[in-house]
């Protein structure tokens, strides 16, 4: 149970790292955060006590397998976190070059 | 992008190509060990990615490297999306259909179709994963001019 | 027919690198190829809406039974309600690239702009047709990262500001999505959207899934830009070139977020009363607050951006009072009048918002500012924009005959009848307001002479511009047909009978 509270803790941390920093790639980062956080969940979703990794075998079919699906899941969802992520440090690298700084309270053009 | 020192070249001509073959069995052995398509795919971008460090190279070859690689990874997925309309044609008409022989489980050349997928996602990801490293830099060195 | 439901995907999807790789090389051909996929889906659309009627389209991606009527692969579904959707994305996406022909031409780079176009699209119809959670998910974010891209795509300061802005809040909410989709997957051992109500219909713990329920229902939100969670859509909505502003108002918000809401909320989760007062209450905040905030702006794709939040509200409220009647167990025909309120509101929105958009990508494409106080004489140098405008401006503000009056008009009477006079007399006060505002419009924009000199020696915009709006300001006029009982029974009524009727999806999809 504690690791599942350490997830949602770890996700917490991400929220007030996107909340309370100034620099766009802490921003970022912090993203990458939550992102990891939900992974973690997502395998610690599969696991069970005492299975094994999820290759039939045939001559012994009674054995305790891990959930393989939440790991299919996850492999897609960092397949998006990549696109997500790169994304955003395209977008970062632009603004710095039009603003000149990774200041947040300097970028503020749009409001209303 | 200027290169780096003689002995990081050196290392690097002796690992990239191990890495780069590192990468191609992961993704041919995909359908019978951990792995596949993306984890081969992403360690094949990663030689080449060691290799532009390394050596470094200037603005305008970065650029039309990056032109290559869009085309690879535009066909890449081109390739996939037929292979999974072709299962539409042959047989029982549906899409991601695998419609080859099966083969023995453990060998090879065997479980139809799903090889061919994993070459295409390695080519794929490899292609991605090349480009976007290509256009970071390339956003940097046009901010550096 | 069932084996055809994954071309809404597979065809957009091998347009967008087509038109990657062939663009290197005929540089004219990547418009008229977008425009001809979008044709294609948009023929494809129609077609299917004549064909589908109360029962869903099924489609098993890789041929992969159910065992023991359990499902395994991913469905596809294509349902009364998912049609009307398709319809829309497909229709307004087609009209959108056609009008970008000449639009798009100031910017570089145009081989990448109708790629990402088609992907978005490919990314909207992957959610709208999906059958499984996690699938929509993976489409919602191939739809949303496109949208990233293409919201920053003239690359200036507000531009990659809204960009980033977007980014991050779109981003918080998929993980919020994720985090309810793992939640609803450890309790129920399944990912099918069918399956799951079937597992919950026996036995549903009600606290642990009302945390399921906000979480998804913040996430989607995010992603619709209800109004506690609106921050994000002016700004990227004006930002973006105007066909794309016009695809995220007319079409995204809807494909990712609202469809998804009421899916879920009606089909996969039990309604519980608690929820639905709370979606209502969303709903009306959005179209109250929505309507003031849009008011005062004089950027008139910020105006029409905040309208975009203000007419959602009057969706998800109709959803809600349908939701509540639902759940209470009452007057089903009501619920039932509710839900088709909403889903005509939907529909026109997406019409008359996106014409809206189009119109003002056309003064800005002639006269160069987004700026209202700047404007003013436009009505004689460019009529075909000015009628069209006026039509979208009456169509939304509700004037008869246009299709936003009897939408509007369904759901103060389902208001009315179910005894929300409050929520009725609100959607009344919120439609003159809209009215208001958008004389306000046309008055700055078109009539104004108080700088007629200036100009003078503008001209009307190109063919394609005009034909796009043309299509659209017609479509305005002929979707109030909808309201007549006898079309409505052959076009809304599968979409409503699939919705109210909760337990419907789950049995027809799984046989049981």
């Amino acid at each position: 149970m504690i690791a599942y509270i350490m997830c949602f803790v770890l996700f917490l941390v991400g929220l007030y790292g996107v909340i309370t920093k100034r620099n766009l790639v802490k921003i970022a980062v912090s993203l990458s955060i939550m992102e990891i956080s939900v992974f973690l969940f997502f395998a610690l979703l599969g696991y069970i006590d005492g299975g094994v990794a999820p290759i039939v075998d045939p001559a012994d079919p009674a054995r305790v397998y891990v959930d393989p699906l939440p790991q299919a899941l996850v492999l897609t969802a960092i397949v998006i976190g990549l696109a997500t992520t790169s994304m955003l440090m395209a977008i970062i690298i632009r603004l710095y070059r039009k603003y000149g700084t990774f200041d947040i309270r300097e970028i503020k053009n749009l409001r209303g | 992008m200027k290169g780096m020192t003689l002995i990081v070249k050196k290392t690097t001509q002796l690992m990239a190509g191990i890495v780069f073959m590192y990468g191609i069995y992961v993704i041919v052995h995909g359908h019978l060990t951990p792995g596949g398509g993306f984890a081969g795919g992403v360690i094949i971008a990663g030689s080449l990615i060691l290799v532009t460090l390394a050596f470094g190279s200037d603005f305008l070859k970065l650029v039309k490297e990056e032109a290559g690689t869009t085309l690879i990874e535009s066909f890449a997925t081109l390739m996939f999306i037929l292979i999974a309309v072709s299962g539409f044609f042959f047989g029982t008409r549906i899409f991601f259909n695998n419609f080859l022989p099966k083969g023995v489980v453990g060998h090879l050349i065997s479980a139809g179709v799903l090889p061919l997928y994993n070459i295409f996602v390695g080519t794929e990801v490899a292609a991605s994963i090349f480009i976007i490293f290509l256009s970071l830099i390339i956003f940097k060195e046009e901010s550096a001019q | 027919m069932n084996q055809l439901v994954p071309l809404f995907v597979v065809i957009p999807l091998a347009g967008a690198f087509l038109i990657m790789i062939l663009g290197r090389f005929f540089s004219e051909l990547n418009k008229y190829l977008a425009s001809a996929i979008l044709l294609i889906l948009a023929v494809f659309s129609i077609y299917s809406l004549v064909t589908t009627g109360e029962n869903p389209a099924l489609y098993k991606t890789g041929g992969w039974e159910p065992v023991n009527k359990i499902p395994i692969g991913i469905y596809m579904v294509m349902d009364g309600f998912t049609v009307i959707v398709l319809c829309i994305i497909n229709i307004v996406g087609f009209l959108s690239v056609f009008y970008s022909i000449s639009y798009i031409k100031r910017y570089t780079a145009e081989n990448y702009y109708y790629s990402l176009f088609c992907l978005m699209v490919a990314g909207m119809n992957g959610v709208v047709l999906s059958g499984d959670l996690f699938n929509i998910f993976v489409f919602l974010e191939i739809s949303v990262i496109s949208a990233y891209a293409l919201v920053a795509f003239g690359v200036e300061k507000n531009e990659l500001e809204a960009s980033f802005k977007y980014q991050v809040l779109g981003g918080i909410a998929s993980f919020l999505i994720l985090f309810g989709i793992g939640f609803i997957y450890w309790k129920t051992k399944t990912l099918n959207i069918a399956d799951i109500r079937h597992v919950f219909s026996t036995g549903y713990n009600r606290t642990y899934y009302l945390f399921v329920e906000i979480l998804i229902l913040t996430g989607f939100g995010l992603k619709a830009a209800i109004i506690p969670f609106h921050a994000w859509l002016p700004d990227a909505h004006s930002s973006a070139p105007s066909p794309i502003s016009a695809m995220l108002s007319g079409v995204l918000i809807k494909a990712a977020g609202i469809y998804v809401i009421i899916r879920l909320f009606f089909n996969m989760f039990i309604i519980t009363e608690n929820m639905a007062v709370l979606i209502t209450t969303l709903g009306t905040l959005s179209m109250v607050i929505g309507v003031f905030l849009a008011i005062g702006q004089w950027d008139i794709k910020r105006l029409l951006a905040y309208h975009s939040i203000s007419q959602m509200g009057y969706v998800v409220m109709s959803a809600g009072i349908g939701m509540i009647l639902i759940s209470r167990g009452i007057k089903p025909e009501i619920a039932s009048l509710a839900v088709a309120g909403g889903i005509f509101h939907l529909v026109n929105h997406a019409v008359f918002k996106g014409l809206l958009f189009l119109n003002a990508g056309a003064i800005e494409y002639t006269i160069g500012t987004r700026d209202l106080r700047e404007m003013g004489g436009l009505a004689k140098s460019m009529p075909a924009t000015h009628a069209t405008s006026f039509v979208a401006s009456m169509s939304i503000s509700g004037i008869p005959p246009f299709n936003g009056f009897f939408s509007k008009l369904i759901i103060i009477i389902a208001a009315v009848l179910a005894k929300f006079y409050l929520l009725a007399a609100l959607a009344v006060i919120v439609s003159i307001i809209t009215l208001a505002s958008f004389l306000k419009f046309q008055r700055y924009a078109f009539f104004n002479n108080s700088d007629n000199n200036k100009n003078l020696n503008i001209k009307e915009v190109p063919f394609p511009m005009i034909f796009s709006m043309v299509v659209l300001s017609i479509l305005c006029v002929f979707l109030s047909l909808l309201a007549i009982p006898a079309v409505r029974d052959v076009f809304l009524t599968p979409a409503i009978n699939i919705l109210t009727d909760t337990l419907k999806y789950s049995t027809s999809i799984l046989g049981k």
